[in-house]
C-alpha cells in the first residue's frame, strides 16, 4: 500500500436485513483515496451513498470486505475503538450543522479534543485559531442559535479541523444553505484542499461536484463511475494552516 | 477518570439542565421534599423524644416512685355521702416493708401532700405543703440555693422549721432575706432554714391526688413528722356547700436503688408487697427506667415509619427523574449522535447523562438538607417546640438523595449510551 493512501476499500459489502429480505447497500465495493483528494460521491437515494459515508466516516462497520483508514484496518475494531478513532482521525462536516447548542462556538469547536480528555484551558489557543481561519474570532462567546446558517457550518468546519484529522468527511455541507453562502463554504472547502486537506463530499449537487478533483458515481450499490478531473494536492504544498498540535 | 474531566462534565451537566430550568426545577422538587421532610421530621421527633426521655431520666432511672391515688369508684361515693372521709393511699407500713424487705434499696423517701396557706405579715399565698424526708434532695431534682435542707433533727424533735421554693420566698419576701423569718400555716409558726430550686419539669413536680389536681408552684418542705404533728391525717376540703375529706397516710414514696439493674427485679416483689397491704388499687407505681425503654421503644417505630415514608418519598422523586431523563435522553438525541460521532465512546455518554442526574438529584437533596435544616428552627420559634437535627439524619437524607441519583440514571443513561450513532444523528 502506497503511503499517500488515506483510504483504501477492497470489496466492502454492506447488507440490512429488511424483514425477509436482504437489502445489499453496497455490493463489492472498491476504492483507494490518496492523501489530499478531493473527493465528491454523488448518486441518487438508494444509490448506497449514505451507507458509504457511514462507513468510511467509522459509524457502521462492513458485513465483509476491508477498509483501511491511515493503515489501520477498521473494519475489525469494535465499538469503543472506532469511537476513539473517529475522535482521533476524522472530521464531520453535516447537513444540518449539528452543533451542540449549549455549548458556545470555541466549546463546540473543542468537543473532539474533549473525549480525547484534554483541557480546554489548554487548547483554547488552538481553537481559537482555528475560529479565526473560519472568520468567527470575534464571536467565540455565542451559542449556535444566535448565529446564521452560513457561520454554524463555519464552526462546523473549524470543529472537523480540530483534531487534524486524516479525512473530513462533509455530507451535503450545502444542503440547507442559500446558494451564496454555500458558496461561500465551497470556497472555504477549496482552501482547505489547497493546504492539503483530504476532503470526502458527499452530495447531489453537480455546482459542488464541479470543484471536486475526483468524482465517484454510485448507483445500486456499487461504483458506476470515477472521474478524475486532476491530480490530488501534493503532500508537500501543505501548509500555513496549523491544526496540529 | 481526571479530576478536571469530572469537573467539566459536572460543568457541563449543570449547563445543559439550566436551558430548562422550569423543568429542572419542577424535578427536583421531588428530592427536594424527600429529604427536607425525612430530616425535618426526624428533627422534630427527635425534640419531642428528647423531652420526654429528659423528664424520665430527671425521675432517675435507679428510682421507683409509688403515688397514691384516689381509688375512682370511692371517690364518687365520697362525694355522695357528706361526712364520708375518704381513706386511702400509701402507708407508713409500705414505707417500713420496702426498706426492710426488698433488696438493693438504698432510701426510701416518704412524702405527705398537703394544701395550705402560707402567711407572713399580711401576704397570703396558697402552697403545697411537702412533709417530708431529709433525704428527699437526693432521690429528686431539688437543689438548695441557700441555708440547708430539713435534718434528721428536725425529724426527731417535730421541729417547726420549713424551706422554701425560691419562687415562693420572691413572692412572700419582696424586701428582706427569708432565712430565719417566721411564717405562719394553719396557725402554727414556722422558721425558714433554707430556699430549694426546682430543676425539674413542671410534670414531675409532686402533686397531691385530689379532686383540683392544679400544680402549684410553691412548695413548702417540712419534716414528715412535723407535718403529721401539725396538719394531722386527714385533710378536709369545702367546695360548693359539701365537704370532702381525705385521709393519706403518704402521698408518695420514692424508692432508690443502687443501680438502673436493682430496679429491673424489685418491681415485681414491690408490686406483691404492696398487693399484700391494700384491698384496693389506691396506688400506682412509675418506673422510669420502663417509662424510658418504652419511650425508645416509641421512638424505633416512629423512626421506622418515617424511614419508610422518606424512602417511598425518595423514590418516588427518583422516578420523577428517571422519567424526566428519558424524556431528555429521547429529546437531545441528535447531540447525543454528534457527540458519537465526535469520538465519544458509550461510557462518556453514560457518564454524561448519570452526572446530569445526580446533579439533579443532589443538587435537590442540598436544597432539601437546607429546607430540612430551616423548617425546624422556625417550628421550634413558632411552635415552642424542641427540635434537634441529628447531623445522621442529614448525612443519610443526603446520601439517599445522591444514590437515588445513580440508581435512578443509571436505565436513561445507558439508553442514551445505546442508540445508534447514524439513527441519533438522523434524528429530528
Amino acid at each position: 500500500m502506497a503511503t499517500t493512501d488515506i483510504i483504501r476499500i477492497e470489496n466492502l459489502v454492506k447488507t440490512y436485513r429488511m424483514g425477509d429480505v436482504d437489502v445489499h447497500a453496497l455490493n463489492g465495493v472498491d476504492l483507494t483515496i490518496e492523501k489530499g483528494s478531493y473527493v465528491a460521491i454523488m448518486g441518487a437515494s438508494g444509490s448506497g451513498k449514505s451507507t458509504m459515508l457511514n462507513i468510511l466516516g467509522c459509524l457502521d462497520r462492513p458485513t465483509s470486505g476491508k477498509y483501511y483508514l491511515g493503515g489501520e484496518d477498521v473494519s475489525t475494531m469494535d465499538d469503543d475503538a472506532l469511537s476513539a478513532f473517529r475522535g482521533r482521525q476524522l472530521g464531520f462536516v453535516f447537513q444540518s450543522y449539528n452543533l451542540i447548542q449549549q455549548l458556545t462556538v470555541i466549546e463546540n469547536i473543542f468537543v473532539p479534543l474533549f473525549y480525547q480528555g484534554q483541557d480546554l484551558s489548554e487548547r483554547n489557543e488552538h481553537c481559537g485559531k482555528l475560529a479565526k481561519l473560519v472568520g468567527l474570532e470575534d464571536r467565540l462567546d455565542h451559542r449556535p442559535k444566535q448565529l446564521s446558517g452560513g457561520q454554524q457550518q463555519r464552526v462546523a468546519i473549524a470543529r472537523s479541523l480540530v483534531n487534524d484529522p486524516l479525512l473530513i468527511l462533509a455530507d451535503e455541507p450545502t444542503g440547507n444553505l442559500d446558494s451564496k453562502t454555500g458558496i461561500e463554504i465551497l470556497d472555504l472547502f477549496d482552501r482547505l484542499n489547497a493546504e492539503g486537506k483530504t476532503l470526502v463530499l458527499v452530495t447531489h449537487g453537480d455546482e459542488v461536484a464541479e470543484r471536486a478533483q475526483r468524482v465517484v458515481r454510485m448507483r445500486d450499490g456499487k461504483i458506476e463511475s470515477d472521474v478524475r478531473k486532476r491530480a490530488p494536492v501534493r503532500a508537500g504544498q501543505e501548509s500555513d494552516i496549523q491544526t496540529t498540535a | 477518570m481526571r479530576l478536571r474531566t469530572l469537573i467539566r462534565i459536572v460543568q457541563l451537566g449543570i449547563k445543559s439542565l439550566l436551558l430548562h430550568k422550569m423543568r429542572s426545577g419542577l424535578t427536583m422538587l421531588g428530592i427536594i421534599f424527600g429529604v427536607c421532610s425525612v430530616i425535618a421530621m426526624l428533627a422534630i421527633g427527635e425534640g419531642a423524644s428528647y423531652e420526654a426521655q429528659e423528664a424520665i431520666k430527671k425521675l432517675g432511672s435507679s428510682n421507683i416512685i409509688l403515688r397514691s391515688v384516689s381509688p375512682p369508684a370511692e371517690k364518687s361515693a365520697g362525694a355522695a355521702t357528706q361526712d364520708y372521709v375518704n381513706d386511702y393511699g400509701l402507708l407508713y407500713l409500705d414505707a417500713n416493708s420496702i426498706r426492710e424487705t426488698i433488696p438493693g434499696v438504698q432510701w426510701v423517701v416518704p412524702m405527705r401532700i398537703i394544701r395550705q396557706e402560707v402567711r407572713f405579715n399580711t401576704m397570703v399565698f396558697p402552697v403545697q405543703v411537702i412533709g417530708t424526708h431529709p433525704l428527699y434532695p437526693v432521690v429528686s431534682s431539688l437543689r438548695t440555693s441557700a441555708g440547708r435542707f430539713l435534718t434528721y433533727m428536725d425529724e426527731r424533735n417535730r421541729n417547726n422549721v420549713c424551706v422554701l421554693t425560691t419562687s415562693l420566698a420572691e413572692n412572700l419576701f419582696p424586701y428582706q432575706d427569708p432565712l430565719e423569718e417566721t411564717v405562719v400555716m394553719d396557725g402554727e409558726s414556722f422558721r425558714v432554714v433554707g430556699l430549694v430550686q426546682e430543676t425539674g419539669l413542671e410534670k414531675q413536680r409532686p402533686q397531691s391526688g385530689d379532686s383540683e389536681g392544679k400544680t402549684i408552684d410553691a412548695n413548702v418542705y417540712v419534716p414528715l413528722a412535723t407535718a403529721k404533728a401539725r396538719f394531722g391525717e386527714t385533710i378536709v376540703s369545702r367546695s360548693a356547700g359539701s365537704y370532702q375529706a381525705e385521709k393519706v397516710e403518704l402521698h408518695q414514696i420514692t424508692v432508690q436503688f443502687e443501680s438502673p439493674e436493682a430496679v429491673e427485679i424489685a418491681v415485681p416483689q414491690i408490686k406483691t408487697l404492696l398487693a399484700k397491704n391494700h384491698t384496693k388499687p389506691d396506688y400506682e407505681v412509675i418506673v422510669p427506667l420502663e417509662l424510658l425503654q418504652q419511650a425508645e421503644q416509641t421512638k424505633r417505630i416512629f423512626n421506622i415509619v418515617l424511614g419508610s415514608i422518606a424512602a417511598i418519598s425518595l423514590v418516588v422523586g427518583g422516578i420523577g427523574i428517571m422519567n424526566i431523563m428519558l424524556a431528555t435522553v429521547t429529546e437531545r438525541t441528535r447531540e447525543i449522535g454528534i457527540r458519537r460521532a465526535l469520538g465519544a465512546k458509550k461510557q462518556d455518554i453514560i457518564t454524561q447523562f448519570l452526572v446530569e442526574t445526580v446533579v439533579l438529584s443532589v443538587g435537590g437533596g442540598l436544597i432539601g438538607v437546607f429546607a430540612g435544616v430551616v423548617i425546624p428552627i422556625i417550628v421550634s420559634a413558632l411552635a415552642d417546640m424542641k427540635t434537634i437535627v441529628t447531623p445522621i439524619s442529614v448525612i443519610i437524607a443526603f446520601g439517599i438523595s445522591g444514590a437515588v441519583g445513580v440508581v435512578f440514571g443509571i436505565y436513561p443513561a445507558s439508553k442514551a449510551a445505546d442508540l445508534d450513532p447514524i439513527e441519533a444523528l438522523r434524528h429530528e
